[in-house]
Protein backbone atom coordinates (compact mmCIF):
# COMPACT_ATOMS: atom_id res chain seq x y z
CA UNK A 1 0.00 0.00 0.00
CA UNK A 2 1.54 3.31 -1.00
CA UNK A 3 1.23 6.44 1.02
CA UNK A 4 -1.45 8.06 -1.10
CA UNK A 5 -3.96 5.21 -1.00
CA UNK A 6 -3.31 4.90 2.71
CA UNK A 7 -4.21 8.57 3.14
CA UNK A 8 -7.30 8.12 1.00
CA UNK A 9 -8.57 5.18 2.97
CA UNK A 10 -7.78 6.92 6.24
CA UNK A 11 -9.80 9.87 4.98
CA UNK A 12 -12.62 7.58 3.91
CA UNK A 13 -12.71 5.96 7.33
CA UNK A 14 -12.77 9.28 9.12
CA UNK A 15 -15.53 10.60 6.82
CA UNK A 16 -17.50 7.43 7.47
CA UNK A 17 -16.99 7.86 11.20
CA UNK A 18 -18.06 11.49 10.93
CA UNK A 19 -21.19 10.66 8.97
CA UNK A 20 -22.06 7.95 11.46
CA UNK A 21 -21.63 10.63 14.06
CA UNK A 22 -24.10 12.79 12.14
CA UNK A 23 -26.67 10.04 12.23
CA UNK A 24 -26.34 9.99 15.97
CA UNK A 25 -26.48 13.77 16.09
CA UNK A 26 -29.20 16.01 14.73
CA UNK A 27 -30.11 15.77 11.06
CA UNK A 28 -32.40 18.79 11.33
CA UNK A 29 -29.78 21.25 12.58
CA UNK A 30 -27.39 19.74 10.09
CA UNK A 31 -29.77 20.40 7.23
CA UNK A 32 -30.44 23.90 8.54
CA UNK A 33 -26.72 24.55 8.60
CA UNK A 34 -26.26 23.49 4.97
CA UNK A 35 -29.63 24.84 3.88
CA UNK A 36 -30.38 21.61 2.04
CA UNK A 37 -32.82 18.85 2.97
CA UNK A 38 -32.05 15.57 1.19
CA UNK A 39 -35.23 13.61 0.48
CA UNK A 40 -35.36 10.14 -1.09
CA UNK A 41 -38.23 9.88 -3.59
CA UNK A 42 -39.40 7.19 -6.01
CA UNK A 43 -39.02 7.62 -9.76
CA UNK A 44 -40.62 4.41 -10.98
CA UNK A 45 -43.89 4.27 -9.08
CA UNK A 46 -46.70 6.35 -10.55
CA UNK A 47 -48.49 8.35 -9.38
CA UNK A 48 -46.20 8.72 -6.35
CA UNK A 49 -43.06 9.37 -8.31
CA UNK A 50 -42.20 9.20 -11.99
CA UNK A 51 -39.98 11.06 -14.38
CA UNK A 52 -41.97 13.69 -16.25
CA UNK A 53 -41.67 14.68 -19.91
CA UNK A 54 -39.16 17.35 -18.81
CA UNK A 55 -37.02 14.55 -17.28
CA UNK A 56 -37.66 15.93 -13.79
CA UNK A 57 -39.19 13.77 -11.06
CA UNK A 58 -42.88 14.40 -10.45
CA UNK A 59 -45.65 12.85 -8.44
CA UNK A 60 -47.41 12.78 -5.09
CA UNK A 61 -44.21 12.14 -3.10
CA UNK A 62 -42.28 14.86 -4.92
CA UNK A 63 -45.03 17.39 -4.21
CA UNK A 64 -45.02 16.46 -0.53
CA UNK A 65 -41.21 16.67 -0.44
CA UNK A 66 -41.31 20.17 -1.92
CA UNK A 67 -44.05 21.27 0.47
CA UNK A 68 -42.05 20.07 3.47
CA UNK A 69 -38.96 21.85 2.13
CA UNK A 70 -40.95 25.04 1.70
CA UNK A 71 -42.36 24.86 5.23
CA UNK A 72 -38.93 24.20 6.72
CA UNK A 73 -37.46 26.96 4.52
CA UNK A 74 -34.87 24.56 3.15
CA UNK A 75 -33.79 23.78 -0.39
CA UNK A 76 -34.90 20.28 -1.30
CA UNK A 77 -32.46 17.90 -2.91
CA UNK A 78 -34.41 15.00 -4.44
CA UNK A 79 -32.62 11.66 -4.38
CA UNK A 80 -34.20 9.08 -6.68
CA UNK A 81 -34.41 5.67 -5.01
CA UNK A 82 -36.00 2.32 -5.75
CA UNK A 83 -38.29 0.43 -3.43
CA UNK A 84 -35.47 -1.91 -2.37
CA UNK A 85 -32.85 0.71 -1.52
CA UNK A 86 -35.01 3.48 -0.07
CA UNK A 87 -34.48 2.45 3.59
CA UNK A 88 -30.71 1.82 3.21
CA UNK A 89 -30.41 5.33 1.72
CA UNK A 90 -31.88 6.69 4.94
CA UNK A 91 -30.02 4.48 7.43
CA UNK A 92 -26.64 5.12 5.77
CA UNK A 93 -27.20 8.86 6.00
CA UNK A 94 -27.49 9.51 2.25
CA UNK A 95 -30.92 11.03 2.78
CA UNK A 96 -32.54 12.90 5.67
CA UNK A 97 -36.09 11.81 4.86
CA UNK A 98 -37.67 9.03 2.82
CA UNK A 99 -40.87 10.08 1.11
CA UNK A 100 -41.28 7.08 -1.10
CA UNK A 101 -44.78 5.58 -0.64
CA UNK A 102 -43.41 3.83 2.40
CA UNK A 103 -45.78 1.59 4.35
CA UNK A 104 -45.39 0.85 8.04
CA UNK A 105 -44.71 -2.63 9.41
CA UNK A 106 -43.07 -4.00 12.58
CA UNK A 107 -39.86 -5.03 10.76
CA UNK A 108 -39.37 -1.53 9.40
CA UNK A 109 -40.28 0.08 12.72
CA UNK A 110 -37.29 -1.67 14.27
CA UNK A 111 -34.98 0.13 11.83
CA UNK A 112 -36.48 3.59 11.27
CA UNK A 113 -39.12 5.92 12.68
CA UNK A 114 -42.29 6.95 10.89
CA UNK A 115 -44.10 10.27 10.72
CA UNK A 116 -47.87 10.57 10.67
CA UNK A 117 -49.45 9.28 7.45
CA UNK A 118 -49.23 11.61 4.47
CA UNK A 119 -50.88 9.61 1.66
CA UNK A 120 -53.69 7.07 1.38
CA UNK A 121 -52.69 3.64 0.11
CA UNK A 122 -55.27 0.90 0.39
CA UNK A 123 -57.14 -1.91 -1.25
CA UNK A 124 -60.84 -1.40 -1.34
CA UNK A 125 -64.07 -1.93 -3.19
CA UNK A 126 -64.80 0.76 -5.75
CA UNK A 127 -67.86 1.51 -7.82
CA UNK A 128 -70.17 4.16 -9.20
CA UNK A 129 -70.95 7.10 -6.90
CA UNK A 130 -74.63 6.11 -6.64
CA UNK A 131 -74.07 2.46 -5.64
CA UNK A 132 -75.38 2.05 -2.07
CA UNK A 133 -72.45 0.04 -0.71
CA UNK A 134 -70.78 0.99 2.56
CA UNK A 135 -69.56 -2.26 4.13
CA UNK A 136 -68.64 -5.73 2.87
CA UNK A 137 -72.11 -7.08 3.70
CA UNK A 138 -73.66 -4.62 1.22
CA UNK A 139 -72.06 -6.51 -1.66
CA UNK A 140 -74.56 -9.37 -1.20
CA UNK A 141 -76.17 -10.19 -4.54
CA UNK A 142 -73.82 -7.84 -6.40
CA UNK A 143 -71.31 -8.71 -9.10
CA UNK A 144 -67.79 -7.74 -8.06
CA UNK A 145 -64.76 -7.98 -10.31
CA UNK A 146 -61.31 -8.66 -8.92
CA UNK A 147 -57.92 -9.69 -10.25
CA UNK A 148 -57.40 -13.33 -9.41
CA UNK A 149 -54.77 -14.10 -6.78
CA UNK A 150 -54.21 -10.43 -5.87
CA UNK A 151 -54.15 -9.22 -2.27
CA UNK A 152 -57.64 -7.78 -2.71
CA UNK A 153 -58.90 -11.12 -4.05
CA UNK A 154 -57.59 -13.03 -1.04
CA UNK A 155 -58.72 -10.42 1.50
CA UNK A 156 -62.11 -9.66 -0.04
CA UNK A 157 -62.91 -13.37 -0.47
CA UNK A 158 -62.57 -13.68 3.33
CA UNK A 159 -65.04 -10.91 4.17
CA UNK A 160 -67.45 -11.13 1.23
CA UNK A 161 -70.97 -12.40 1.95
CA UNK A 162 -71.87 -15.80 0.45
CA UNK A 163 -74.23 -14.29 -2.12
CA UNK A 164 -71.67 -11.82 -3.46
CA UNK A 165 -70.91 -12.88 -7.03
CA UNK A 166 -67.12 -12.51 -7.32
CA UNK A 167 -65.76 -12.59 -10.87
CA UNK A 168 -62.03 -13.23 -10.96
CA UNK A 169 -60.17 -11.89 -13.95
CA UNK A 170 -56.69 -12.59 -15.22
CA UNK A 171 -55.14 -9.16 -14.70
CA UNK A 172 -55.97 -5.59 -13.67
CA UNK A 173 -56.72 -4.65 -17.27
CA UNK A 174 -59.41 -7.27 -17.65
CA UNK A 175 -60.88 -6.35 -14.26
CA UNK A 176 -61.05 -2.69 -15.24
CA UNK A 177 -62.46 -3.49 -18.70
CA UNK A 178 -65.13 -5.61 -17.06
CA UNK A 179 -66.09 -2.66 -14.88
CA UNK A 180 -65.99 -0.07 -17.66
CA UNK A 181 -68.08 -2.28 -19.96
CA UNK A 182 -70.62 -2.83 -17.19
CA UNK A 183 -69.95 -6.57 -16.85
CA UNK A 184 -69.40 -6.12 -13.13
CA UNK A 185 -71.05 -3.59 -10.80
CA UNK A 186 -68.10 -3.04 -8.47
CA UNK A 187 -64.42 -3.88 -8.43
CA UNK A 188 -61.98 -4.60 -5.64
CA UNK A 189 -58.60 -3.06 -6.35
CA UNK A 190 -55.99 -0.65 -5.08
CA UNK A 191 -56.66 3.10 -4.75
CA UNK A 192 -53.70 3.80 -7.05
CA UNK A 193 -55.23 1.60 -9.77
CA UNK A 194 -58.59 3.30 -9.28
CA UNK A 195 -56.87 6.69 -9.60
CA UNK A 196 -55.25 5.62 -12.86
CA UNK A 197 -58.67 4.59 -14.19
CA UNK A 198 -60.30 7.84 -13.12
CA UNK A 199 -57.54 9.79 -14.80
CA UNK A 200 -58.34 8.20 -18.17
CA UNK A 201 -62.08 7.80 -18.16
CA UNK A 202 -65.06 9.97 -17.43
CA UNK A 203 -67.78 7.40 -18.19
CA UNK A 204 -67.88 5.19 -15.11
CA UNK A 205 -65.77 6.84 -12.43
CA UNK A 206 -64.63 4.78 -9.47
CA UNK A 207 -65.66 5.96 -6.01
CA UNK A 208 -64.28 4.35 -2.87
CA UNK A 209 -66.99 2.23 -1.24
CA UNK A 210 -65.10 0.64 1.65
CA UNK A 211 -61.56 -0.37 2.54
CA UNK A 212 -60.37 -3.96 2.55
CA UNK A 213 -56.79 -3.48 3.63
CA UNK A 214 -55.33 -0.16 4.64
CA UNK A 215 -51.62 0.60 4.48
CA UNK A 216 -51.13 4.36 4.23
CA UNK A 217 -47.78 5.95 3.37
CA UNK A 218 -45.52 7.52 5.97
CA UNK A 219 -42.41 9.66 5.86
CA UNK A 220 -39.41 7.65 7.04
CA UNK A 221 -36.95 9.27 9.46
CA UNK A 222 -33.83 7.79 11.06
CA UNK A 223 -34.06 6.51 14.61
CA UNK A 224 -33.13 9.14 17.18
CA UNK A 225 -34.06 12.13 15.00
CA UNK A 226 -36.78 13.34 17.33
CA UNK A 227 -36.40 16.99 16.35
CA UNK A 228 -36.72 16.30 12.62
CA UNK A 229 -39.60 13.88 13.15
CA UNK A 230 -41.49 16.40 15.27
CA UNK A 231 -40.95 19.09 12.64
CA UNK A 232 -42.17 16.80 9.80
CA UNK A 233 -45.25 15.84 11.80
CA UNK A 234 -45.96 19.49 12.52
CA UNK A 235 -45.65 20.38 8.83
CA UNK A 236 -47.87 17.46 7.74
CA UNK A 237 -50.51 18.47 10.28
CA UNK A 238 -50.43 22.00 8.90
CA UNK A 239 -50.68 20.79 5.28
CA UNK A 240 -53.67 18.64 6.20
CA UNK A 241 -55.26 21.53 8.02
CA UNK A 242 -54.89 24.12 5.26
CA UNK A 243 -56.02 21.72 2.52
CA UNK A 244 -52.75 21.70 0.61
CA UNK A 245 -52.26 17.95 1.08
CA UNK A 246 -55.81 17.46 -0.13
CA UNK A 247 -54.89 19.31 -3.33
CA UNK A 248 -51.94 16.99 -3.82
CA UNK A 249 -54.25 14.00 -3.37
CA UNK A 250 -56.76 15.44 -5.86
CA UNK A 251 -54.01 16.10 -8.35
CA UNK A 252 -52.35 12.67 -8.28
CA UNK A 253 -55.01 10.28 -6.93
CA UNK A 254 -58.13 11.99 -8.33
CA UNK A 255 -59.71 11.62 -4.90
CA UNK A 256 -59.91 13.72 -1.75
CA UNK A 257 -57.75 12.82 1.22
CA UNK A 258 -59.66 10.32 3.42
CA UNK A 259 -60.85 11.97 6.63
CA UNK A 260 -59.33 9.15 8.69
CA UNK A 261 -55.80 9.72 7.42
CA UNK B 1 -35.97 -35.33 -8.10
CA UNK B 2 -35.66 -32.26 -5.89
CA UNK B 3 -39.29 -31.22 -6.29
CA UNK B 4 -41.63 -32.67 -3.69
CA UNK B 5 -45.03 -33.35 -5.20
CA UNK B 6 -48.02 -32.62 -3.05
CA UNK B 7 -51.26 -33.55 -4.74
CA UNK B 8 -53.25 -33.35 -1.52
CA UNK B 9 -53.28 -29.56 -1.88
CA UNK B 10 -55.02 -30.02 -5.25
CA UNK B 11 -57.37 -32.68 -3.94
CA UNK B 12 -58.60 -30.19 -1.35
CA UNK B 13 -60.16 -28.23 -4.22
CA UNK B 14 -61.73 -31.22 -5.97
CA UNK B 15 -65.20 -29.68 -5.82
CA UNK B 16 -63.99 -26.72 -7.81
CA UNK B 17 -62.23 -28.99 -10.31
CA UNK B 18 -65.33 -31.13 -10.67
CA UNK B 19 -67.58 -28.09 -11.18
CA UNK B 20 -65.11 -26.72 -13.73
CA UNK B 21 -65.02 -30.03 -15.60
CA UNK B 22 -68.80 -30.15 -15.68
CA UNK B 23 -69.05 -26.62 -17.05
CA UNK B 24 -66.41 -27.27 -19.70
CA UNK B 25 -68.36 -30.33 -20.83
CA UNK B 26 -71.66 -28.47 -20.82
CA UNK B 27 -70.18 -25.58 -22.77
CA UNK B 28 -68.72 -28.04 -25.28
CA UNK B 29 -72.01 -29.94 -25.54
CA UNK B 30 -74.13 -26.87 -26.21
CA UNK B 31 -71.47 -25.48 -28.51
CA UNK B 32 -71.20 -28.74 -30.47
CA UNK B 33 -74.94 -29.20 -31.04
CA UNK B 34 -75.70 -25.56 -31.90
CA UNK B 35 -72.44 -25.11 -33.78
CA UNK B 36 -73.05 -28.19 -35.93
CA UNK B 37 -76.60 -27.05 -36.65
CA UNK B 38 -75.28 -23.64 -37.71
CA UNK B 39 -72.63 -25.38 -39.78
CA UNK B 40 -75.18 -27.52 -41.62
CA UNK B 41 -77.28 -24.47 -42.47
CA UNK B 42 -74.15 -22.65 -43.61
CA UNK B 43 -72.98 -25.64 -45.65
CA UNK B 44 -76.22 -26.01 -47.61
CA UNK B 45 -76.40 -22.25 -48.23
CA UNK B 46 -72.89 -22.24 -49.59
CA UNK B 47 -72.98 -25.55 -51.47
CA UNK B 48 -76.31 -24.84 -53.18
CA UNK B 49 -75.57 -21.14 -53.60
CA UNK B 50 -78.75 -19.92 -51.90
CA UNK B 51 -78.50 -16.14 -52.43
CA UNK B 52 -77.99 -14.00 -50.46
CA UNK B 53 -77.13 -16.39 -47.64
CA UNK B 54 -74.22 -18.01 -49.48
CA UNK B 55 -72.39 -14.68 -49.57
CA UNK B 56 -73.24 -13.93 -45.94
CA UNK B 57 -71.93 -17.28 -44.81
CA UNK B 58 -68.79 -16.86 -46.94
CA UNK B 59 -68.01 -13.57 -45.17
CA UNK B 60 -68.85 -15.08 -41.77
CA UNK B 61 -66.65 -18.12 -42.35
CA UNK B 62 -63.69 -16.10 -43.52
CA UNK B 63 -64.06 -13.62 -40.69
CA UNK B 64 -64.23 -16.22 -37.93
CA UNK B 65 -61.59 -18.53 -39.32
CA UNK B 66 -59.10 -15.70 -39.67
CA UNK B 67 -59.39 -14.15 -36.21
CA UNK B 68 -58.31 -15.63 -32.87
CA UNK B 69 -60.95 -17.20 -30.66
CA UNK B 70 -59.79 -15.17 -27.65
CA UNK B 71 -60.29 -11.92 -29.55
CA UNK B 72 -63.77 -13.01 -30.66
CA UNK B 73 -64.58 -13.75 -27.05
CA UNK B 74 -63.28 -10.38 -25.84
CA UNK B 75 -65.21 -8.67 -28.62
CA UNK B 76 -68.45 -10.24 -27.41
CA UNK B 77 -67.81 -9.83 -23.68
CA UNK B 78 -66.02 -6.48 -23.43
CA UNK B 79 -66.95 -4.91 -26.76
CA UNK B 80 -70.67 -5.50 -27.29
CA UNK B 81 -71.75 -3.76 -24.04
CA UNK B 82 -70.68 -0.51 -25.74
CA UNK B 83 -73.43 -1.19 -28.28
CA UNK B 84 -75.88 -1.89 -25.47
CA UNK B 85 -75.69 -5.70 -25.72
CA UNK B 86 -74.87 -6.94 -22.26
CA UNK B 87 -74.11 -10.66 -22.09
CA UNK B 88 -72.84 -12.39 -18.99
CA UNK B 89 -69.72 -14.54 -19.19
CA UNK B 90 -71.60 -17.79 -19.95
CA UNK B 91 -73.80 -16.28 -22.63
CA UNK B 92 -70.72 -14.74 -24.18
CA UNK B 93 -68.78 -18.01 -23.95
CA UNK B 94 -71.60 -20.07 -25.49
CA UNK B 95 -72.16 -17.61 -28.32
CA UNK B 96 -68.43 -17.44 -29.03
CA UNK B 97 -68.12 -21.23 -29.11
CA UNK B 98 -71.19 -21.67 -31.33
CA UNK B 99 -70.07 -18.97 -33.76
CA UNK B 100 -66.55 -20.33 -33.88
CA UNK B 101 -67.50 -23.97 -34.36
CA UNK B 102 -70.24 -22.96 -36.81
CA UNK B 103 -67.70 -21.38 -39.13
CA UNK B 104 -65.43 -24.42 -39.20
CA UNK B 105 -68.24 -26.96 -39.55
CA UNK B 106 -69.75 -24.92 -42.39
CA UNK B 107 -66.65 -25.66 -44.41
CA UNK B 108 -66.33 -29.26 -43.21
CA UNK B 109 -69.95 -30.17 -43.94
CA UNK B 110 -69.86 -28.26 -47.24
CA UNK B 111 -67.14 -30.60 -48.41
CA UNK B 112 -69.44 -33.52 -47.64
CA UNK B 113 -72.47 -31.93 -49.31
CA UNK B 114 -70.50 -31.13 -52.45
CA UNK B 115 -69.23 -34.68 -52.61
CA UNK B 116 -72.79 -35.97 -53.13
CA UNK B 117 -72.93 -37.44 -56.65
CA UNK B 118 -75.06 -35.31 -58.98
CA UNK B 119 -76.90 -38.43 -60.17
CA UNK B 120 -78.25 -39.16 -56.68
CA UNK B 121 -79.87 -35.73 -56.50
CA UNK B 122 -81.26 -36.09 -60.02
CA UNK B 123 -82.65 -39.49 -59.12
CA UNK B 124 -84.39 -37.95 -56.11
CA UNK B 125 -85.76 -35.12 -58.27
CA UNK B 126 -87.15 -37.67 -60.75
CA UNK B 127 -89.01 -39.23 -57.80
CA UNK B 128 -90.66 -35.80 -57.27
CA UNK B 129 -88.96 -35.18 -53.92
CA UNK B 130 -88.91 -31.56 -52.80
CA UNK B 131 -85.65 -29.74 -52.16
CA UNK B 132 -85.90 -29.98 -48.36
CA UNK B 133 -86.73 -33.67 -48.67
CA UNK B 134 -83.75 -34.24 -50.93
CA UNK B 135 -81.49 -32.47 -48.48
CA UNK B 136 -82.85 -34.26 -45.46
CA UNK B 137 -82.90 -37.78 -46.87
CA UNK B 138 -80.49 -37.93 -49.80
CA UNK B 139 -77.75 -35.38 -49.19
CA UNK B 140 -77.26 -34.80 -45.47
CA UNK B 141 -76.81 -38.30 -43.98
CA UNK B 142 -74.07 -39.49 -46.37
CA UNK B 143 -72.48 -36.04 -46.34
CA UNK B 144 -72.24 -36.01 -42.54
CA UNK B 145 -71.06 -39.62 -42.50
CA UNK B 146 -68.20 -38.73 -44.89
CA UNK B 147 -66.97 -35.79 -42.82
CA UNK B 148 -67.84 -37.09 -39.35
CA UNK B 149 -64.22 -37.74 -38.25
CA UNK B 150 -63.32 -34.15 -39.20
CA UNK B 151 -66.34 -32.84 -37.25
CA UNK B 152 -65.27 -34.87 -34.19
CA UNK B 153 -61.76 -33.44 -34.37
CA UNK B 154 -63.09 -29.91 -34.67
CA UNK B 155 -65.33 -30.37 -31.64
CA UNK B 156 -62.37 -31.63 -29.61
CA UNK B 157 -60.30 -28.64 -30.76
CA UNK B 158 -63.09 -26.30 -29.69
CA UNK B 159 -63.45 -28.12 -26.37
CA UNK B 160 -59.76 -27.55 -25.66
CA UNK B 161 -60.16 -23.97 -26.87
CA UNK B 162 -62.87 -23.25 -24.30
CA UNK B 163 -59.99 -22.94 -21.83
CA UNK B 164 -59.63 -19.31 -22.91
CA UNK B 165 -63.12 -18.60 -21.53
CA UNK B 166 -61.35 -18.42 -18.17
CA UNK B 167 -60.17 -14.99 -19.34
CA UNK B 168 -63.67 -13.55 -19.04
CA UNK B 169 -64.10 -15.14 -15.60
CA UNK B 170 -66.25 -18.03 -16.84
CA UNK B 171 -65.54 -20.63 -14.20
CA UNK B 172 -64.68 -23.59 -16.41
CA UNK B 173 -61.83 -26.06 -15.99
CA UNK B 174 -58.91 -23.75 -16.76
CA UNK B 175 -60.42 -21.09 -14.51
CA UNK B 176 -60.60 -23.71 -11.77
CA UNK B 177 -56.91 -24.51 -12.34
CA UNK B 178 -55.89 -20.85 -12.26
CA UNK B 179 -58.00 -20.26 -9.18
CA UNK B 180 -56.60 -23.24 -7.27
CA UNK B 181 -53.07 -22.36 -8.28
CA UNK B 182 -53.55 -18.80 -6.99
CA UNK B 183 -54.61 -20.21 -3.62
CA UNK B 184 -52.27 -23.13 -2.99
CA UNK B 185 -49.31 -21.95 -5.12
CA UNK B 186 -48.91 -25.52 -6.32
CA UNK B 187 -48.84 -24.68 -10.02
CA UNK B 188 -47.18 -27.89 -11.18
CA UNK B 189 -49.55 -30.28 -9.41
CA UNK B 190 -52.59 -28.22 -10.32
CA UNK B 191 -51.82 -28.02 -14.03
CA UNK B 192 -50.71 -31.64 -13.98
CA UNK B 193 -54.12 -32.65 -12.69
CA UNK B 194 -55.96 -30.37 -15.11
CA UNK B 195 -53.91 -31.58 -18.07
CA UNK B 196 -54.91 -35.13 -17.20
CA UNK B 197 -58.56 -34.11 -16.92
CA UNK B 198 -58.46 -32.37 -20.32
CA UNK B 199 -56.83 -35.42 -21.87
CA UNK B 200 -59.51 -37.72 -20.51
CA UNK B 201 -62.23 -35.28 -21.52
CA UNK B 202 -60.88 -35.17 -25.07
CA UNK B 203 -60.82 -38.96 -25.28
CA UNK B 204 -64.33 -39.10 -23.89
CA UNK B 205 -65.71 -36.47 -26.27
CA UNK B 206 -64.05 -38.09 -29.28
CA UNK B 207 -65.42 -41.54 -28.44
CA UNK B 208 -68.85 -40.24 -27.52
CA UNK B 209 -69.09 -38.41 -30.84
CA UNK B 210 -67.87 -41.44 -32.77
CA UNK B 211 -70.50 -43.52 -31.03
CA UNK B 212 -73.21 -40.94 -31.69
CA UNK B 213 -72.14 -40.87 -35.34
CA UNK B 214 -72.50 -44.62 -35.63
CA UNK B 215 -75.93 -44.55 -34.04
CA UNK B 216 -77.25 -41.66 -36.14
CA UNK B 217 -75.44 -42.12 -39.42
CA UNK B 218 -74.70 -45.82 -39.49
CA UNK B 219 -71.48 -47.68 -39.94
CA UNK B 220 -70.32 -45.38 -42.74
CA UNK B 221 -68.69 -43.04 -40.24
CA UNK B 222 -65.83 -45.44 -39.55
Amino acid sequence: MNKRTFLKSALAVSVLAASMGYAQADALSNAEKSGVLRIAVPQDFPPFGTVGPDLKPRGYDIDVANLIGRELKLKVELIPVSSTNRIPYLTTGKADLVISSLGKNPEREKVIDFSVAYAPFFNGVFGPADAPVKVAADTAGKVIGVTRGSVEDLEFSKVAPATANIKRFEDNNATISAYLSGQVQLIATGNVVAAAVNERTKIRRLDTKFLIKNSPCYVGVNKGEAALLAKVNEVLAKLKGNGELNQVSQRWLQAPLPATL
Amino acid sequence: MAYAFDFSSVLEYRDILLAGTGRTLLLTGIGAVAGLALGIVGAVCRAWKLAPFDRLFAVYVEFIRNTPFLVQLFFIFFGLPSLGIQLDEWQAAIIAVVINLGAYTTEIVRAGVEATPRGQIEAAQSLAMTRPQIFRHIVLPPALAKVWPAVCSQVVIVMLGTSVCSQIAAEELTFAANFIQSRNFRAFETYFAVTAIYFLLALFVRNALAYAGMQLLGRRTK
